[in-house]
């Protein structure tokens, strides 16, 4: 076969239906990850010993599991006890949770990284904790907490893929099922790695632009700029 | 519903499960190290185009999901280059040795470059050949100061490697998927896979952190370095 003939009207329009699952998977977990790492990581910092333990058992967990065992787990193990999820919301329910785990230890970091006096000035000007956290401790910790959870963002670009494992086509599938349709294995994989990079890449500059943008002159100490 | 002696009926089988993991594991952190440090020394030492080759190296191996590699290895890599008769275990363990080494030698090119230059300017001006004082002088502070983070590169290998499971690695993901699909029985066994990838993941840190006490050098650095 032609090979302009297999790229352009086989390959790419199979890999751009796959781009679009894939970004799909990724908007809808990012920010959920997101909300859950600031959960967790808050909870842990300044929860009552009883939800500190579980934040803490939750990351344990999750960072002590392979992510493709929790998704057979969410996918093909809850089923018996009566819960069914389609591929793509489980896909979606263990990004959540392990994005979420992993961003809550760069949260809980740069949570640990703002000085306690900040807490206590804020309390002693009326501010009730939560106040403190939500409007003196946060818009701190998240900047400085943005070169881990932009790393975090990019792992979860490319453990996206591990959707395929449960069926969903998204990049990596729709490249499979190509490359097993016509036999052309190297070129199919090396296409979808090719779009991987440039998602990887856009998003590295994206964010190190996102970094310059949100940074306050003077309160933010210079951070290494993010890598993949 | 009584798991413990299926599990134990199936444990032989788990402990091969194990075994290859493991296997997976460390040989690519060996092949990590191999490759990963004469990369790291050629980023930091070596002319432009040694360090532009490390470079999109790094780039490359970094920017692609451990599925699509594996992937690209194994259907399409090496059979065109003649090697499609190596089983799936050696793939995968080169894949994420490939990948580990793109990984690690970050870890120790800024290892090598927080030995302060003084050091190496001083151990020329004692008469070592730049060979002997990377050898003798930096290497030996640098690879102090990498192990914290080289031992990090231990959970996400560890974890990677159940995604071998994708192109029929049979390590421990796959033997328990063989083990769900012949009893029926699905959460209870992924529950202890789970807790074995667990106890396999925090096990082989603390063993590291041990490495890492050993190792030290009184007064030398901080274990938060």
């Amino acid at each position: 076969m032609d090979q302009t003939v297999f790229l352009f009207d086989i390959l790419l329009p199979a890999l751009l239906q796959g781009l679009i699952v894939t970004l799909q998977l990724i908007v809808c977990s990012a920010p959920f990850g997101f909300a859950l790492g600031i959960a967790v990581a808050v909870g842990r910092q300044y929860g009552h010993p009883v939800i500190s333990w579980f934040c803490k058992t939750f990351v344990f967990l999750i960072k002590g599991t392979p992510l493709l065992l929790l998704l057979f787990i969410l996918y093909f193990g809850l089923p018996s006890i009566g819960i069914t999820f389609t591929a793509f919301t489980a896909s979606v329910l263990g990004f959540i949770l392990c994005n979420g785990a992993y961003n809550a230890e760069y949260i809980r970091g740069a949570l640990i990284s703002i000085k306690d006096g900040q807490m206590v000035a804020a309390r002693s000007l009326g501010m009730t904790r939560w106040q403190a956290i939500k409007n003196v401790i946060l818009p701190q910790a998240l900047r400085r907490a943005i070169p881990g959870l932009s790393n975090e963002f990019i792992y979860l670009i490319k453990y996206s893929s591990l959707a395929y494992m449960l069926t969903v086509v998204e990049l990596a599938g729709a490249g499979k099922q190509v490359a097993t349709k016509y036999f052309l294995y190297t070129e199919s994989f090396a296409a979808v790695g090719i779009v991987y990079l440039v998602l990887v890449s856009v998003t590295t500059i994206a964010v190190n632009i996102l970094e310059k943008k949100v940074a306050i002159p003077g309160t933010v100490r210079a951070t290494p700029a993010a890598q993949l | 519903m009584d798991v413990l002696p299926i599990l134990l009926d199936w444990l032989p089988y788990l402990l091969s499960g194990i075994a290859s993991t493991l296997g997976l594991v460390l040989a690519a952190l060996g092949l990590g190290i191999l490759l990963g440090l004469p990369m790291a020394l050629g980023q930091v030492y070596g002319g432009r185009p040694i360090r532009w080759a490390v470079g999109i190296y790094v780039w490359f191996f970094r920017g692609l999901p451990i599925l699509v590699l594996l992937f690209l290895f194994w259907f399409g890599i090496f059979p065109a280059i003649g090697l499609g008769h190596y089983s799936a275990f050696v793939v995968g363990a080169v894949v994420l040795g490939l990948r580990g080494a793109a990984y690690q030698s970050q870890i120790f090119r800024g290892a090598i470059q927080s030995v302060g230059e003084g050091q190496m300017i001083a151990a020329r001006s004692l008469g070592m050949s730049r060979f002997t004082a990377i050898h003798s002088v930096i290497l030996p502070q640098a690879m102090r100061i990498a192990l914290p983070g080289w031992s990090n590169e231990y959970p996400n290998i560890l974890t990677d490697s159940a995604v071998c499971y994708a192109i029929g690695v049979v390590e421990l993901l796959t033997i328990t998927a063989r083990i769900v699909t012949q009893t029926h029985i699905t959460i209870p066994i992924y529950l202890a896979t789970a807790g074995i990838f667990i106890i396999l993941n925090y096990g082989g840190l603390k063993l590291l952190h041990r490495l890492e006490a050993r190792v030290a050098i009184p007064g030398f650095g901080t274990g938060a370095m």
